[in-house]
């Protein structure tokens, strides 16, 4: 029997996204004037040519089915002109020539479940992870945290009332692959790994899983006879990044495996430079389907920063001015001795200098 | 029809409340298909156990060494045989998006129709490094699939040690305050590195993201191991017209607190108009009539604030191009990396400027696929070997644009002092 004729890939990488451009799009393609937004969920572009678009914006479950594809493609074609476009945070644009079609666009989005928002000072749609649907090594969800979030922060989402834009994360580990945020939800390993001896030797190149380890804590042993590994347990900080290299050293646990808060991350150059985000709550247990502990954490700091901030603070510039002591003030938040850093650089992040707010 | 659903008591719960559900979507796609039946029976025993039970594998399509996501059950039962038959294998292809992530609906509804006849009908839009998501295909329909979606027009993206998808803003196509046309750039850099993309051979992964202006809205300076962010070298623009009409709607409490005291570096002031004047390196706008801004251009970084502000009134300068960053990451191994600078300034309007940057890509991934150690991301070697030894390896001058500050302690051999000066003079000179 001959073999069957395998395809050639056609190795066409990046798509030319002309195709796919909105006509007004290309007419006055690096030519764009300003922009403003009539309300939220709708930005209004101006052309130096004098042309307009109006583009709405929707949120959606990122994880999407066909079914839900063809509705919103649907929605695409009657009551807009069939070109859309992602965001970075999932949320769904829909361009269009002519003010008289935003209207009758918005109510059908919404009434079709589709909230519409994201702009501006809102709180956008959660950037996440895939969790258990998809991961080989989530200490959690990631659709099912975000989905009971954003219900809460629903109307936080059509709103424009924060003092500026809030940009979210989830992780559901510590590599954090939901990146830098004003709010972040990364899980947090409490416990060392748990080891089954009888896997290493057989699933883990073991001299790769010994030099991942961060903080040299783990070294090779014989166990029973067979060939492993075994952790120093005292250096062990548990960060689980051993586990991806030997799936055998399990670091997720339905207990241990906490969740963190992290706030202060933004990747924006305006203002102040790039921050990274910084842990302020620990210890928040993993508790599916809505997560409601952090919910309420997450809340409580959205709300501090809500009623405090002054126009154009991002998270970061707003605990820049008013200081961390009253950030945990205000939001009522322990400042437990984990939140001081002992990492590398660690002494970058004390207080080395007399500027203290009474 | 589908077999029988498992109760989900869990998940149900997610069914609630007013943010689209992907429950309610995975539910929908189980009337039909005993593949998501299993797979929502398998999610909902990660709830009630809190475990995840998803392993990897070695799953690809003809000709490429990555692109798929394997993944297997390893929900079993004491025999071994999986609780969930139907949805053992659960792979995803990872896809690359075009620029800007913008489609139409033709391309969109073909996309739907391949996904529900070779997968499970679920699609993400979009995952953390940019790829479509096309989740859910057992081992047999992975190579099926891939060859519709790539008869499509679309291409597989990068898994595991290799160059990955990448990302750029909606750019020129959309926005006032793009600095370089992304799109292109985009395509021109990714589409080069097809081989490192389709064939896994590197230290570790490599990203690239392009932002149109500082803003950065796909976040590349802590995302990507060479973010290409959009500036502008002249004068901020400013357009009377629409500063007037800003100012008569936000008024002086706004101008003052909102645009000038926010400035990072005081380049701002707010003049009296007689005492207003643009020229050189000033730009100045009157907002009205007694009122009006003056800008030092020599002082501004570029940080966008007055012109996110007062966007028209202020725009970018007409000598754009972008700075190029190197070295941004998260947490694994050494702790977050932001990309920092290794070149202030490129421009990139020609296909001439643009080949500048495939060189320089290429330059530092060859010297990154030399050098890195196994698993060590770019930001990493650097951080380990230095940057200058990484500069002088790329040929790249030292500029103090590169650093926050020179160096605050004693610790470094300096007799070559005199002959770095030397070359920097000859230098200067045949400059």
């Amino acid at each position: 029997m001959s073999q069957p004729q395998m395809r050639r890939a056609i190795e066409s990488g990046v798509p030319d996204n002309r195709q796919f451009l909105h006509p007004l799009l290309i007419k006055n393609y690096g030519n764009w004037k300003y922009h403003d937004r009539p309300r939220p969920g709708v930005l209004h572009h101006v052309s130096h040519s004098g042309d307009e678009v109006w583009t709405v914006r929707a949120g959606t479950q990122r994880q999407m089915d066909v079914f839900t594809i063809r509705k919103l493609c649907d929605i695409a074609d009657r009551f807009a002109e069939s070109h859309v476009r992602f965001t970075i945070r999932s949320n769904i644009e829909f361009m269009v020539s002519s003010f008289a079609k935003v209207g009758p666009l918005i109510q059908e989005l919404e009434a079709s479940g589709f909230p519409v928002g994201g702009t501006g000072n809102s709180v956008s749609m959660i950037a996440h992870t895939q969790g258990w649907l998809h991961c080989d090594i989530p200490g959690t969800d990631a659709s099912g945290v975000v989905k009971a979030l954003m219900d809460d922060l629903y109307d936080e989402f059509r709103r424009e009332e924060m003092p500026n834009r809030v940009h979210m994360s989830t992780s559901c580990c510590e590599i954090n692959c939901g990146g830098q945020a004003d709010i972040a939800i990364i899980v947090q390993h409490t416990k060392p790994p748990k080891i089954n001896h009888d896997l290493v030797a057989n699933v883990c190149e073991r001299p790769a899983v010994v030099a991942r380890c961060p903080v040299a804590a783990i070294r090779p042993a014989m166990v029973n006879g067979k060939p492993s590994l075994e952790i120093d347990e005292k250096k062990c900080m548990c960060c689980g990044a051993c586990y991806p290299p030997c799936p055998p050293m399990q670091i997720n646990d339905p207990e241990y495996s906490k969740l963190a808060i992290w706030v202060g991350g933004k990747n924006s150059n305006a203002r102040a430079k790039p921050t990274f985000m910084k842990m302020v709550a620990a210890g928040l247990p993993n508790n599916p389907p809505r997560w409601p502990e952090v919910s309420e954490v997450v809340k409580r700091i959205l709300h501090a920063y809500k009623s405090d901030a002054r126009a154009w603070e991002r998270m970061s510039d707003w605990i820049e001015r008013i200081g961390w002591p009253r950030f945990f003030e205000k939001t009522e938040l322990p400042f437990t001795k984990y939140l001081i850093d002992d990492w590398r650089g660690a002494r970058a992040n004390l207080n080395a200098s007399t500027h203290i707010r009474f | 029809m589908a077999k029988k659903a498992y109760p989900t008591p869990m998940l149900d719960q997610l069914e609630g409340g007013p943010w689209p559900s992907f429950v309610t979507g995975l539910k929908r796609l189980a009337e039909d298909k005993d593949y998501v039946v299993d797979l929502l029976g398998q999610l909902e025993l990660s709830y009630k156990t809190r475990k995840g039970y998803w392993k990897g594998g070695t799953v690809g399509v003809f000709g490429y060494g990555g692109g798929v996501i394997p993944r297997f059950t390893e929900a079993k039962d004491e025999n071994n045989k999986p609780l969930f038959p139907a949805a053992a294998e659960f792979h995803t292809l990872r896809v690359m998006p075009p620029a800007g992530m913008h489609y139409n609906t033709d391309v969109l509804r073909k996309m739907a129709d391949i996904w529900e006849k070779h997968g499970s009908g679920l699609i993400a839009f979009h995952g953390q490094s940019g790829d479509i998501m096309f989740q859910g295909v057992t081992s047999e329909n992975v190579q099926p699939a891939f060859d519709a979606i790539n008869e499509l027009g679309f291409d597989l993206g990068g898994a595991g040690p290799a160059v990955r998808t990448s990302m750029s803003c909606v750019g020129a196509a959309r926005c006032e305050q793009s600095c370089y046309d992304e799109a292109t750039a985009h395509r021109t850099i990714i589409n080069s590195f097809l081989d490192d993309i389709h064939r896994p051979s590197l230290p570790y992964k490599f990203k690239f993201k392009f932002s149109g202006c500082p803003n950065d809205c796909m976040n590349s300076i802590q995302r990507a191991d060479l973010a290409i962010i959009g500036t502008w070298r002249d004068n901020i623009r400013t357009d009377e017209v629409l500063a007037k009409k800003w100012f008569a709607k936000h008024g002086m409490n706004e101008l003052v607190n909102d645009v000038v005291a926010r400035c990072p570096t005081k380049a701002i002031q707010l003049k009296e108009i007689k005492d207003l004047k643009a020229g050189g390196t000033v730009s100045a706008v009157a907002v009205n009539d007694t009122h009006g801004l003056e800008i030092d251009n020599r002082d501004c970084v570029r940080c966008m604030q007055c012109i996110n502000v007062m966007t028209g009134a202020l725009a970018p300068g007409k000598d754009k191009g972008a700075t190029i960053l190197c070295g941004g990451k998260r947490t694994l191994k050494i702790g977050d990396l932001m990309g920092t600078v290794v070149v202030p300034f490129m421009k990139l309007e020609s296909d001439e400027d643009r080949e500048k940057l495939v060189e320089l890509g290429h330059q530092i991934i060859d010297f990154f696929a030399e050098n890195a150690l196994e698993h060590e991301r770019t930001g990493e070697m650097i951080e380990r070997i230095g940057i200058v030894n990484f500069l002088e390896a790329l040929g790249i001058d030292v500029d103090p644009n590169m650093v926050a500050a020179p160096r605050t302690n004693p610790y470094v051999r300096t007799d070559g002092w005199d002959e770095e000066v030397a070359k920097i003079n000859a230098k200067k000179k045949v400059a």
